[in-house]
């Protein structure tokens, strides 16, 4: 039922407006004595020599791919999960067959070495 | 009169909801440091009112007054929502878990739960997931290095993480299929149902796996490679400063908050207890106290054990804890699908 829902809405939206009103206070409450310095990046003490935007290593990216494959993989267990005791033997092997398939890949991705770092 | 049924009641629930966990995070903090002075042998906060109680509340106010600083190399908009979208899941991630038996208050039948919805587990993996967001942006807007490394390391190990952790739910479902031959995602209905105690024990094998799953989404000691102070600062809060930073701070432990919670749920039976029939109150006692004792668990574990290193960390999740709890998972199937 979508109604069940509703609660969540108002819970969401209260939580909004907490947090909101959390990060406007110290704009009024709070001393602003900016100086130059004050508003430099944080580098440990050190003049900092370059921003952040800049590449970085591929592996996260990587992991980033395979959290998505598997991910869906654990998504499709869950209707999966509700009926097994119905479906018996059939749900059994059909499951089988599918995580099968993703073990292959795991396997494949494992001896690649993409899981190394 | 509907509109109490439909909109006042859940309005005063979420309130409550979320005043709650507000109170639960401020003594979760109080609550860590002493257990962690004790482990230090040392005493803890002691001067803030009688036995440091009102550290909280001082720490509170010391935050709210602090100068807003807003560097000048960051991405302005991005850089103030990140801690709002960190903040925001932790307190609506708890709407689906239920705090106690119904109670009769006012004359009323009321539940002790914002929602009932059938997709309870779904529910609180996704809101988990969602928390990733406030972290990834936080890191990349503060336009600092410690900062984006944070963010990158937070966002692979609560990715990697949530795979056997969502395979060991997969399990908790299909053990409740096993009393009404058809499994249920609700949360409400798990605490509820009967389990025999060979279900009980099974379930237990997977509490590690868990728990320890719970710490890295938590980004807890000794998991807590996002914020490792050594080499990284502050990790993906660096830039952050004042209440923005007590936002992060909040949504940490509210997030600690849940995670016990869920665990509290699913392995410990939730509220339930002894003359829980009679004094339906006593049902919410027992959930705090098991809430209570899980986390510590989570301090036990901070002042035991020292922090990882990063490929340890992503090795421990890949190689060793999927495939564990693939295993595990393959063992229930095929126990639910024959007995």
């Amino acid at each position: 039922m979508p109604s069940d829902y509703l609660p969540i809405l108002i819970l969401i939206v209260l939580a909004t407006v907490f947090a909101i009103i959390a990060m406007a206070l110290p704009a009024v409450l709070g001393p602003s004595r900016k100086t130059k310095a004050k508003l430099e990046p944080y580098e440990s003490g050190m003049v900092p020599y370059t921003d952040a935007r800049r590449r970085f290593p591929v592996q996260y990216y990587v992991i980033a791919v395979l959290f998505i494959l598997f991910d869906i993989e654990v998504i499709f267990l869950y209707p999966w999960a509700v009926m097994l005791r119905q479906l018996r033997l059939f749900g059994l092997i059909e499951m089988a067959v599918f995580l099968g398939i993703l073990l292959v890949g795991y396997v494949f991705v494992w001896k690649k070495g993409a899981l190394e770092w | 009169m509907n509109w109490i049924e439909v909109f006042l009641i859940p309005f005063i629930k979420s309130l409550v909801l979320i005043l709650a966990l507000l109170t639960g995070f401020a003594y979760m903090t109080y609550y860590e440091r002493k257990v962690l002075a004790r482990f230090h042998v040392r005493y803890g906060p002691n001067r803030a009112g009688p036995f440091g109680l009102l550290q909280p509340v001082a720490d509170a106010i010391k935050a709210i007054f602090k100068e807003e600083i807003i560097p000048a190399h960051v991405d302005k908009w991005v850089y103030l929502a990140a801690p709002v979208l960190a903040l925001i899941p932790a307190l609506i991630a708890f709407a689906v878990i239920p705090i106690g038996p119904d109670l009769n208050l006012f004359g009323r039948q009321v539940s002790l739960y914002i929602a009932d919805v059938n997709i309870g587990f779904l529910y609180v993996l996704a809101v988990a997931s969602v928390g990733t967001y406030g972290v990834i942006l936080a890191g990349w807007s503060s336009n600092n290095n410690y900062s984006l490394l944070g963010a990158l390391r937070t966002a692979a190990q609560m990715v990697s993480y949530e795979l056997p952790l969502g395979i060991i739910l997969v399990a908790v479902v299909l053990t409740t299929s096993l009393a009404t031959g058809e499994g249920s995602l609700s949360l409400v209905g798990l605490v509820q149902q009967e389990r025999p105690w060979w279900v009980w024990l099974w379930l237990w094998v997977a509490f590690p796996i868990f728990f320890i799953c719970m710490l890295a989404e938590t980004n807890r000691s000794p998991f807590d490679l996002p914020e490792t102070e050594n080499e990284l600062v502050a990790g993906f809060q660096t830039e952050y400063g004042g209440i923005k930073f007590a936002l992060f701070f909040m949504a940490e432990y509210i997030h600690m908050i849940t995670a016990s919670a869920i665990m509290a749920t699913v392995f410990f039976g939730g509220w339930q207890g002894p003359f829980v029939d009679r004094w339906p109150a006593l049902g919410i006692l027992y959930f705090v106290v098991k809430v209570i004792l899980v986390l510590f668990l989570f301090l036990w574990v901070r002042a035991s054990v020292p922090r990882v290193r990063y490929d340890q960390l992503m090795h421990f999740c890949w190689k060793f804890l999927f495939p564990v709890s693939l295993v595990y998972l393959a063992i229930t199937a095929v126990l639910v699908a024959l007995l």
